[in-house]
């Protein structure tokens, strides 16, 4: 049997309903959301890496690494922004993420 | 089935099933872990698709940088998770009728789709045989010419967020002693020794 395009985008596919449905799942954690976030950019790449190989157009490949580059800084700023939070407030919950002046 | 299609349902398999552990642990450094294991097993669907180097920079990266970076940041704030899952499947339900939605409108899109044989035509930089040309090498002859304004672009944004990140997070604090060059290289003997004469029998 052989391995399609459309395979690796059905994996992709849960994989973005996964990281969406663990947005919905764990709201109240930011730190599993952030992980979440990093599911959907992880499947988002592979549709990327998967039709730069079907096509056999190397450009998909060159935004892998770019959406890669975005993901790595995103998670670096993310949880810079979850320590901060935590040292003035003590908590990480979301519903605690209400007001605009530290 | 083929040794290829074995090993992509492997990997395929092993990365839903542990994504799916990622969003439903209990514990919050088991969500890392599998997390790792979606990273590693989504490295090795890039390469049964010949994208190898970006296999090995998705290993380097995330599981390197990206997964330890969680890792740490889990194990340095004193969370009470518990606590955090409270109401964790109020939303459950509503969440899986979106989630299973959602899924099911992509794999019946993208299930069934195949390539038109125009796509061949539009296509802008083919990737060269590996024989002639490695991965890595086809990469950066792309990446270097046609792409190089958005890899230093990359390059600007991997600073801002490294300079973001230390503002965010350099806190100086009061009460502790810190070493002050300029004030270490500014002694002289003058300042620094006093010569007592101690007579002898006698202590200071």
């Amino acid at each position: 049997m052989q391995i399609g395009l459309s395979h690796y985008l059905t994996v992709s596919a849960i994989l973005f309903t996964l990281g969406v449905f663990g947005i919905f799942l764990n709201r109240k954690n930011v730190i599993i959301i952030l992980m979440s976030v990093e599911l959907i950019l992880l499947s988002v790449n592979l549709n990327m890496v998967a039709f730069s190989s079907f096509l056999n157009d190397i450009v998909g490949q060159v935004f892998a690494l770019f959406i890669l580059t975005v993901a790595a800084a995103e998670a670096a700023i993310g949880l810079a922004i979850l320590v901060v939070f935590y040292r003035n407030r003590g908590s990480i919950a979301v519903e605690d993420v209400n007001m605009m002046k530290g | 089935m083929g040794l290829q299609a074995v090993f992509f349902y492997l990997f395929a398999f092993v990365a839903v099933a542990s994504a799916f552990m990622v969003i439903s642990a209990r514990n919050p450094v088991h969500s890392v872990l599998f997390l790792i294991l979606v990273f590693f097993n989504a490295a090795g669907l890039f390469l049964l698709t010949g994208a190898e180097f970006l296999a090995m920079i998705l290993l380097v990266v995330y599981i390197g940088a990206v997964a330890v970076l969680f890792l740490f940041v889990v194990m340095m704030l004193d969370i009470d998770f518990a606590e955090l899952r409270s109401g964790f499947l109020q939303y459950a339900p509503i969440g899986a009728l979106v989630g299973l939605i959602v899924a099911a409108e992509l794999i019946v899109v993208v299930g069934g789709s195949v390539l038109s044989p125009q796509a061949a035509k539009s296509i802008t930089m083919p990737i060269p045989s590996a024989v002639e040309r490695t991965n890595t090498a086809a990469l950066g002859d792309v990446l270097y010419t046609h792409y190089v304004y958005f890899f230093q672009v990359a390059g600007l944004v991997l600073l801002v967020a490294m300079i973001g990140a230390i503002v965010l997070t350099l806190r100086h604090r009061q009460n502790i002693k810190r070493q002050d060059i300029s004030k270490q290289v500014a002694r002289t003997p003058a300042t620094a020794v006093e010569v007592v004469k101690v007579k002898p029998g006698q202590g200071l």
